[in-house]
């Protein structure tokens, strides 16, 4: 027998060999943070994907990574830049887009002061892209206001992992002691829709799945937990009770290597089991069976992702499982411990050097004088002339001191909350400037176009969900009249007085001078070293050091080296159902969409529409079968879409996937008081026949 | 405004929590009467167990800008001069809020002055109790309900032999019904704990317990006859006093500067007894006197056992009026029993005892007095009924062509159904023809399945060595 290799495009795509290959790299999927590696070749009609083994992947890709190069060639393939003139948006040459753009923001600055030029960076940028766009808002622009849609989706886990480890790495070991472990708590995560090929770390035996609806990754799990939206903060708290009261304290660890416990403790008292039972609808015996599971295993982790983080309590949620972890003495053991699931392709390095409103490169405070002197050497600038902390994400895309705004990698019509309200906003400003490689719902409102190149056609640097900084490698050349980013950021810079360099290897080479010493330390590694090594780990201080899978062994990044535990108190969300919305609206992700859509939605072969999904019990109330449409709706905004039946939902809650432009204009965006992350995962509805 | 709460046990520390959250100005002076430092009592059956130590029932730390006395008694309330004297000083108050809490209740019974004899209502009480069952071998609960059980269950948790003697009818009388009290009382015998019902308790002779008509033999004996309010500072102080302190729903006294919450009050005929409700008035109060117009309307009541092995929750009432409907289901040898009441659609009354599913379900239900699911079998099963579709590998004849096998890259069977007819032999064929078992991996042995059953329905006489899909 011959074994086909998978790897050439399946039904209905017809079987293509490229003739000629032209280019051929080693990279990694566009997509989620898991980084699927893959093999790209390169011919004169179009790029072949092939998965590689990769200890993330195993030689796996889901269909999103297998079509990813569908959209290089796409007919709607921005080539050339776009203005707005008038009424349309008309191809335009490269000066003339960028002489609109620079004199945009000359004439803003002058009128309503350096501040009022914003910038929104993406958790898919390379780190090379989000390091140059950090750089060219504070010495270009020399605007405090910057920040990105990684506020959207990791702030919350960060905040959470700062406080209690002094350190946010999403996990601090590689994903393979995910297998090893023998159980798995998995709290508000979908990665069998989100990232398939992780699943292959996942053991049935051991796995435990806390999410409101029954999703494919809860059906994998030995035991699965279906909460009322919003209650995760009290489930982790009665967890840590039971815990307590079952003696499964690790005492000795506690002393050792953590503080603040007893206030921690005597929070936790107050949630005993009947009353966490009553809030969540966890039954009681699954509460126990959960911490049996923890306890009982030699290996355990506690992993968070977006449905716990994506709160206005998602940090404080984040915290008690954390605090969970701790209790148990998992994190800094080697094989055990806590970490969240990344969502964007470099969620993680993303949120490290620059493109976040309060922080520098090397995941620097942009408060510490330390951090803004270090920093400033290597950006040749003094040290008072890096602006300070500037607003976060929604707040920004609300800030009636705003009157320009340049994104970059992110849609933030589809993808911030309370969407409709930023689309106005959007509209209202003096100048819109959307770099993408199709017109997204975001760049179809903007003044200025800049078409820039893909993943395939550029070269840069991936920090993956482990930390592991991975290599991205151009396969073939952007169509002609593409650009890529860091050269659009370049040629900005160049024209407000502050050159730089479009060079990848370069910029990387700046970003590891410029965040050496910080805690995310990138100082040691070289695209060769990625190279040779199959990437590396941060922290990484020179080229002697071999990088770091895990953390956290000997000590923790607190000044004392100790894990802090935080004693955090449940509150019920900001918007809860009442007479008017009596239902819970929660929203997420499918396995063939990515993020807004705006990549996928474009690829033939991805299936996927938008749809409302409801318990067949409210389906019945309401009057409608599988299939019809329905109307949701909450204080602001309503969406409709085809009726989803489903006893996999509980009664009291719908689930609407926010890849496509009706979910976000649902949400709420109540912030959470210390990520500034907005209440994405709940808030009060109603639902009708369309 | 100089608010003074009266009693720092689970109400009045969540009444000082409650109001020093809502107005840093407002000034706050707790006293409690109890010594030590204040402790969750929801804790004491398991520490009675010996699975907690004391300092796991400490309770957060007064806020700051809280003045907290302990161990200071009241000893009389004066609404006319706004005073309340304590064994040391006066008060004065603008708001008081009275958290006295309760009491226990002394049977009429012979030989209480007898040695060994111990309530077990507060912390001091639990420590002597577990100092005198160290070395002890049987003890007897006075009192079935659920303080009682759940102190039965800590002692045989200790290794004691405990009998638990109950005058009503049936265990936890006022909770459940016949049929579940007899459930609960072999799930008890199962775990060292015997149970006399409809028993009369005559005499304590410091070495056994007289009933009518038997001896139970023991080294002590723990009194669970329930709880009554302390209303003592309060009647004297000639506020309105019934079973409990008589408040409205702003859970105000018969004086208007005087406020009651928790096990001393009595709202709209009810006193409670349970933290829950103390909360949910604690709120209140604190609203109230920081200007809020808050009202507390009374609480769903659901009683949960907290005992390791036994899992019970009774909520409502099982009176079943011309319109109920009742759902069960009783399996009493391995423990379970579950009667629901309905009334226009909604639970009105349950009882939950041991592996029942839907259990986080049905109180959530009860709480929210929300609509029942259609299909009255999942209040009984949950999740375990109308569970996931059978595994694909399981039944590749019976699968439809539009079901999906590989979810990761939606490969439905009849994708792969056409690779075998295209002449594809091998999983690793279809792997290549439609990427199935390329993503998460987690269809390869549907896929298996699928292979092998082609090849029983569509034998080939061609080998599949030679000919292989192109």
């Amino acid at each position: 027998m011959r074994d086909f290799q998978p790897g050439n495009s399946r039904e209905p795509t017809p079987k293509r060999q490229l003739a000629t290959v032209i280019g051929m790299s080693d990279t990694h999927c566009p997509y989620c943070a898991l980084q699927c590696a893959m093999r790209l070749r390169a011919g004169p009609d179009g790029v072949d994907v092939e998965a590689r083994d990769f200890p993330t992947n195993q030689g796996g890709l889901c269909q999103k990574g297998w079509t990813s190069a569908d959209l290089l060639r796409h007919p709607e393939r921005l080539t050339t830049p776009l203005v707005h003139d008038g009424e349309t948006l008309r191809p335009a040459t490269w000066p003339e887009a960028l002489d609109r753009v620079v004199a945009g923001i000359t004439a803003i600055q002058e009128r309503h002061g350096r501040d009022a030029v914003a910038v929104f960076g993406g958790g898919g940028l390379t780190n090379e892209k989000a390091y140059a766009l950090g750089r060219f808002a504070r010495v270009a622009l020399r605007t405090s206001t910057i920040d990105y849609n990684g506020r959207f989706c990791m702030s919350s886990a960060a905040a959470a992992g700062n406080r209690a480890f002094g350190v946010d790495r999403g996990l601090p070991f590689p994903v393979e002691d995910i297998a090893a472990a023998d159980a798995v708590l998995l709290v508000g995560a979908n990665p069998a829709e989100t990232m398939p090929p992780f699943v292959r770390h996942l053991g049935g035996d051991g796995l435990v799945v806390v999410d409101p609806r029954r999703t494919a990754t809860a059906r994998l799990a030995a035991l699965h937990l279906q909460p009322t939206p919003g209650t995760d903060l009290a489930l982790g708290n009665g967890l840590l009770h039971i815990a307590i009261t079952e003696g499964h304290l690790d005492r000795a660890y506690v002393d050792a290597r953590t503080t603040g416990f007893d206030a921690v403790r005597a929070a936790v008292a107050q949630w005993w089991p009947a009353r966490v039972e009553r809030l969540t609808g966890v039954p009681v015996a699954d509460l126990y069976a959960t911490v049996e599971r923890l306890a009982n295993a030699q290996k355990a982790m506690v992993l968070t992702a977006r449905g716990a983080e994506q709160h206005a309590k998602g940090t404080d949620t984040v915290t008690a499982f954390v605090n969970l972890a701790l209790a148990l003495g998992l994190p800094g053991r080697r094989g055990s411990g806590y970490g969240c699931l990344t969502g964007q392709g470099n969620g993680q390095g993303g949120r490290e050097h620059g493109q976040k409103a309060d922080q520098l490169p090397g995941y620097r405070r942009i408060d510490d004088p330390a951090a803004r002197a270090h920093v400033a050497r290597v950006w040749g600038v003094a040290a008072d002339d890096i602006p300070g902390a500037g607003p976060s994400a929604y707040e920004l895309l609300s800030s009636d001191a705003v009157r320009a705004l340049l994104v970059f990698g992110s849609n933030p019509v589809v993808s911030a909350p309370r969407a409709a309200g930023v689309r106005r906003w959007l509209g209202a400003l003096d100048l819109l400037v959307v770099a993408d490689f199709v017109l997204s719902e975001t760049a179809a409102l903007a003044d200025v176009v800049l078409p820039t190149a893909q993943w395939a056609e550029e070269d840069g640097t991936m920090t993956n969900l482990e930390g592991r900084v991975i290599r991205r490698r151009r396969a073939t050349p952007p169509p002609a009249g593409v650009r890529t980013d860091l050269a659009v950021l370049a040629e900005l810079s160049g024209r407000l007085g502050a050159p730089t360099s479009s060079d990848p290897r370069t910029v990387f080479a700046e970003l590891g001078r410029a965040s050496s010493g910080g805690v995310a330390d990138y100082a040691g590694i070289t695209y060769e070293r990625i190279d040779a090594e199959g990437g590396v780990f941060w922290p990484c201080p020179d080229e002697s050091h071999p990088g770091t899978p895990r953390l956290f062994l000997d000590r923790f990044a607190t000044p004392d080296g100790r894990a802090r535990f935080t004693p955090v108190e449940h509150r019920p969300a900001a918007e809860e159902p009442d007479a008017d919305f009596p239902l819970y609206l929660t929203t997420g992700r499918v396995l063939t969409q990515y993020q807004s859509g705006a990549q996928t939605r474009r690829i033939a072969a991805l299936p996927g529409d938008p749809y409302v999904e409801l318990h067949p019990d409210l389906a019945s109330r309401i009057g409608v079968d599988d299939g019809a449409p329905v109307t949701v709706a909450t204080r602001r905004g309503s969406a409709t879409a085809p009726a989803r039946v489903s006893t996999t939902i509980r009664a009291d809650t719908v689930f609407v996937p926010f890849h496509y432009g009706g979910a976000n204009l649902l949400t709420n965006p109540a912030l959470d008081p210390i990520s500034r992350m907005p209440e994405f995962k709940v808030c009060a509805a109603r639902v009708a026949p369309a | 405004m100089r608010v003074l709460v009266v009693g720092y046990g689970m109400a009045g520390s969540r009444a000082v929590a409650e109001l020093r959250s809502r107005d840093a100005d407002v000034k706050v002076t707790a006293l409690g009467a109890e010594p030590h430092r204040p402790y969750n009592r929801i804790l004491l059956s398991s520490l009675l167990a010996g699975k907690v130590g004391e300092d796991d029932l400490a309770i957060s730390a007064a806020p700051s800008g809280a003045d907290v006395r302990l161990g200071e008694r009241v000893v009389a309330v004066d609404p006319g001069r706004r005073v309340v004297r304590t064994t040391r000083e006066e008060h004065e108050y603008d708001a008081l809020v009275l958290a006295t809490g309760g009491l226990p209740v002394f049977p009429s019974l012979q030989g209480l002055d007898s040695p060994d004899v111990y309530a077990f209502r507060t912390l001091d009480d639990c420590r002597r109790i577990v100092a005198r069952a160290d070395g002890a071998r049987r003890a007897v609960v006075l009192g079935g309900g659920l303080l009682g059980l759940e102190a039965a269950r800590g002692l045989a948790g200790r290794g004691l032999a405990v009998d638990v003697v109950h005058v009503g009818t049936h265990l936890m009388d006022r909770q459940l019904d016949g049929d579940a009290g007899r459930v609960l009382a072999r799930t008890l015998a199962g775990l060292g704990v015997r149970t006399h019902v409809g028993a009369s308790a005559r005499e304590w002779t410091g070495n056994a317990l007289h009933l009518d008509g038997a001896v139970i033999p023991a080294d002590l004996l723990v009194l669970a006859c329930g709880v009554r309010p302390d209303t003592r500072l309060a009647a004297a102080a000639g506020l309105t006093v019934g079973r409990g302190i008589v408040v409205d729903d702003a859970m105000r006294t018969s004086d208007p500067h005087v406020y009651a919450i928790g096990d001393c009050a009595e709202h709209r005929g009810s006193v409670y007894g349970l933290v829950a409700p103390a909360w949910d008035q604690a709120a209140t109060v604190a609203d109230r006197i920081t200007g809020g117009r808050a009202a507390y309307r009374g609480s769903r009541v659901v009683t949960r056992l907290k005992a390791s092995d036994v899992d019970l929750a009774a909520m409502g009432s099982l009176e079943t009026g011309a319109d109920a409907e009742v759902v069960s289901f009783a399996d009493p040898a391995r423990g379970t029993y579950a009667r629901l009441v309905l009334h226009e659609n909604r639970i009105t009354g349950a009882v939950l005892l041991g592996d029942n599913p839907a259990v986080g379900t049905v109180v959530q239900l009860f709480d929210r007095d929300a609509e029942a699911p259609a299909d009255r079998r999942t209040l009984l099963l949950g999740r375990a009924h109308g569970a996931d579709p059978p595994v694909a590998a399981d039944s590749p004849a019976l699968m439809p062509d539009a079901a999906v096998v590989c979810r990761c890259n939606t490969v439905r069977k009849a994708a792969i159904t056409a690779v075998w007819r295209a002449g594809g032999r091998t999983v690793a064929d279809v792997a290549a023809a439609t990427r199935a078992t390329t993503g998460c991996g987690g269809c390869r042995e549907a896929v298996c399945g699928l292979v092998d059953w082609l090849s029983m329905v569509d034998p080939d006489t061609r080998d599949p060595d030679t000919e292989v899909a192109a």
